[in-house]
């Protein structure tokens, strides 16, 4: 049964994690998970790509990550938005395997096939889609996605491209900090200020905000897009790896089940030493044992590095923010990470307040996200986030030298305007060269793209005057428009970003998923088609020995015959109209049989 | 071009009110925001986009006293180069002077200047409140007399002001421990 008060479509939130996603929903009482198939709120952020061909996402992804981890990734969010430069530091901590073929957007290999970072995200995304679909019995195509604060415009792109080849319109892209924000001020506090600390599995957000009757105003955010739980994993298993080399005599290093092995075994250390004192990492393998005790002193001091490196960004946040660190009512604690006691124990030293830790850290963002999908599709009347843009947008200028446009911190939507003229006579092109960051050369920022001002009208230099827009929109993301002063024309704009998939290749991605999609709604037509054929030829044998079956006329049995016939001819056949169509005459036939059998129990 | 004051519906001038700004910022960021217009045709959304962001761009300039002032210099007809603050101010010249020197023999590994330093950072931090207060008394004058004598004065303080806050960063900088 189906109820609509013409209220809209529905949009639910989504947590893109680097370790663990979730989708949630904003029911009449408030924000709600949406559990997986299989129970479980949290999806691991993990995939598999079966020899076959078929997709694993997931808990059972992160059972292939044992057994075939040549076939599986994790952790991919780190890839998103990123070039093969940007990741060489990565590639000796993590097992990815980077296609040789890989421009400017990286590749990842799995198996015998490639995929780029947002492909294997809206494999995530995709699951969550359909676990939802399976929880609401009906459609979803739309979604409010999070990302981290600090996410630069390529990782933002990313991320919206993977909702895109997800088939998920992406109505918002939400910094991760905020959407905890508006989970906590539901339930906790209208006013004040607030900060957001976020330690993820592999991204650090520090953000500060004033609540003020339902708006949430962004003050300032900074973070680090390449730090969290992630890190503290792959030191313990640095130490276990060289105990074993020690031990066993082993290079586990080129074992990559082994060492997920002993990775998996790391990170259950890791999460025990939060409610216990001491613990051991222990792995059992190939007939040998290891065991390290570990406590909680040896770990805080290992991992003392890691959470020092959240506390420059807290400060510079305190001080773009424009507060004293006695101003902030409260510090909100969000992700998995700051389940840690040393962490616990550094925000309240730096904040001077004891942090807020009341919300589940996993399922406040997803929560968030969905107070966010409230508010998009009317839901939620009274909320507004006003969010910031977390680095500086600036365009290149003589001497590699960058002159800022639009400031870090500026309440999104943001925009600048700039004019630009030629140099030459009858120059018909103008390059402008976009970058985000806050240093002052070139070189030293991250390049965005390059925008290529094209068809200009001839004119002696320096006599166009082309007025160009720079707009960052409520995604945090730069959007170029550009008119002709003179004419007043727009003028037409060639975007070539730096790193990412060009909209070509998006589309391209969203046809393939399309065509994927369909085959496998089509498989799932046939198994179905299948099935009732099973049920009707079961039911056709039964009545076989029925009192009424002898009492058909022998033109009618043989009708019979030949329909049944016909259908398991077509049976194996990939083709359900076809299994259909003899599944329906097999119906006819047999029609004045049921007819007769009916009448024949009721005597 | 969307006059500030005018989106605010606050009185034009230097000294504002700025619980009443952000009051009105908020109700207006209620009515305007994208998030409003979602379901909106695509023209509607598209007009959401740039008013918001005017509006944003419009409580950056007016929240803040120096943006603000620039502001309104702006719309009046005087230039506000930012490049101007290269020019020392005559008052300030052998002070500078003494502390470039001081700079340099930091620069050059020479700490024997860090007391030096420490004496002008205060100096000139104290110079910079100075330069605040005055600035707040010229708006008051402003906004009674609506003279274009006194946005002078403004600018001159403005650029001043600016000159001051770079000695300060630069000493600042020569200060803190390299990383």
């Amino acid at each position: 049964m189906e109820i609509d008060f013409g209220a809209a479509e529905r949009v639910i939130g989504i947590d893109l994690g680097t370790t663990n996603s979730l989708a949630a929903f904003m029911d009449l009482t408030g924000p709600k998970i949406i559990p997986g198939a299989d129970g479980d709120n949290l999806v691991p952020s993990v995939v598999s790509i079966n020899p076959n061909g078929d997709v694993v996402v997931g808990n059972a992804a992160r059972e292939l990550l044992i057994t075939q981890p040549e076939r599986s990734v994790y952790s991919a969010k780190r890839l998103m938005g990123r070039g093969v430069d940007d990741v060489q530091e990565e590639l000796k901590l993590f097992p990815f395997h980077i296609a040789p073929a890989s421009e400017a957007v990286l590749q990842l290999q799995l198996g015998d096939r490639t995929y780029t970072p947002p492909e294997i995200s809206a494999f995530i995304l995709r699951q969550l889609k359909q676990n939802a679909e399976a929880y609401f019995g009906e459609p979803v195509s739309k979604a409010v996605i999070t990302v981290p604060a600090y996410f630069n415009d390529a990782q933002r792109q990313a991320t919206k491209d993977a909702g895109r080849i997800a088939g998920l319109e992406v109505l918002r892209l939400v910094n991760e900090p905020t959407a905890a924000s508006l989970a906590y001020g539901l339930d906790k506090r209208e006013n004040g200020i607030v900060a957001v600390y976020d330690l993820g599995g592999g991204t650090f957000d520090i953000s500060i905000l004033k609540l003020h009757d339902g708006i949430f105003e962004v003050l300032a955010t900074n973070g680090d897009t390449h730090l969290g739980g992630d890190d503290i994993d792959n030191l313990l298993l640095r130490i276990a790896m060289e105990d074993v080399a020690s031990e066993w005599g082993v290079d586990l290093s080129i074992d990559s089940e082994g060492v997920q092995r002993l990775r998996r075994a790391a990170i259950q250390a890791k999460e025990q030493l939060s409610f216990v004192p001491f613990t051991s990492i222990e792995l059992e393998y190939r007939g040998k044992k290891y065991q390290r005790q570990i406590n909680r002193e040896l770990f805080d001091k290992l991992i003392t590095p890691i959470v020092n490196r959240t506390l420059g960004p807290c400060r510079a946040c305190i001080q773009d923010a424009g507060v004293a660190v006695d101003q902030i009512d409260e510090v909100v604690m969000v992700g998995g990470s700051t389940r840690i006691p040393l962490v616990l124990a550094a925000v309240e030293a730096l904040f001077r307040a004891k942090p807020h830790t009341d919300l589940n850290p996993d399922e406040v963002v997803a929560l968030g996200a969905a107070v966010q999908a409230g508010i998009l599709s009317g839901e939620v009347q009274d909320k507004l986030l006003l969010d910031v843009t977390p680095l500086s947008l600036g365009i290149e200028i003589m001497g590699g030298v960058v002159s800022k446009l639009i400031h870090r911190n500026s309440t999104i939507p943001a925009s600048a305007t700039e004019t630009f003229t030629t140099g030459v006579d009858g120059q018909r092109n103008v390059l402008i060269h976009v970058v985000q960051g806050e240093r002052e050369l070139v070189k030293d920022n991250r390049s965005l793209a390059r925008f290529d001002l094209k068809d200009i009208d001839p004119l002696p230099a320096g006599l166009a005057r082309i007025e160009v827009r720079f707009l960052i929109d409520a995604n945090g993301i730069l959007n170029v428009t550009a008119r002709d002063v003179r004419t007043g024309k727009e003028q037409s704009v060639d975007v070539k970003p730096s790193y990412g998939l060009t909209d070509q290749q998006v589309e391209q991605m969203i046809q393939e998923s399309f065509e994927k999609a369909e085959q496998d709604f089509k498989e799932r037509q046939v198994r179905e088609a299948r099935v009732e054929a099973d049920t009707i030829l079961a039911a056709v044998e039964k009545a076989r020995r029925h009192d009424a079956y002898f009492e058909l006329m022998d033109a009618e049995r043989a009708a019979i015959d030949k329909s049944v016939n016909e259908l398991l001819l077509v049976y194996h056949a990939d083709d359900h109209i076809l299994i259909k169509d003899k599944i329906e005459q097999v119906n006819q036939v047999t029609l004045k049989l049921a007819e007769n059998m009916m009448k024949g129990t009721k005597i | 071009m969307t006059d500030y004051f005018e989106l605010f519906g606050i009185p034009r001038g230097l000294n504002l009110s700025l619980d009443l700004l952000q009051q009105r910022y908020y109700e207006l960021s209620r009515e305007l925001h994208p998030d409003r217009f979602m379901r909106k045709p695509e023209s509607e959304r598209q007009r959401a986009l740039d008013l918001s962001s005017t509006l944003n761009d419009a409580y950056r300039t007016l929240k803040d006293p120096v943006k603000r002032a620039q502001y309104l210099l702006g719309q009046e007809g005087f230039e506000v180069a930012e490049q101007r603050s290269k020019d020392v101010p005559p008052e300030l010249l052998e002070e500078v002077f003494e502390l470039n020197m001081a700079l340099e023999e930091m620069r050059a590994g020479d700490h024997s200047a860090r007391p030096q330093l420490e004496t002008a950072e205060k100096n000139f931090t104290t110079m910079l409140s100075d330069v605040d207060q005055q600035m707040e008394s010229l708006f008051a004058q402003y906004d009674q007399s609506q003279s274009r004598d006194v946005l002078a004065q403004i600018r001159g303080t403005l650029n001043r002001r600016k000159y001051i806050l770079n000695l300060v960063d630069e000493v600042h900088k020569s200060l803190a421990p390299s990383p």
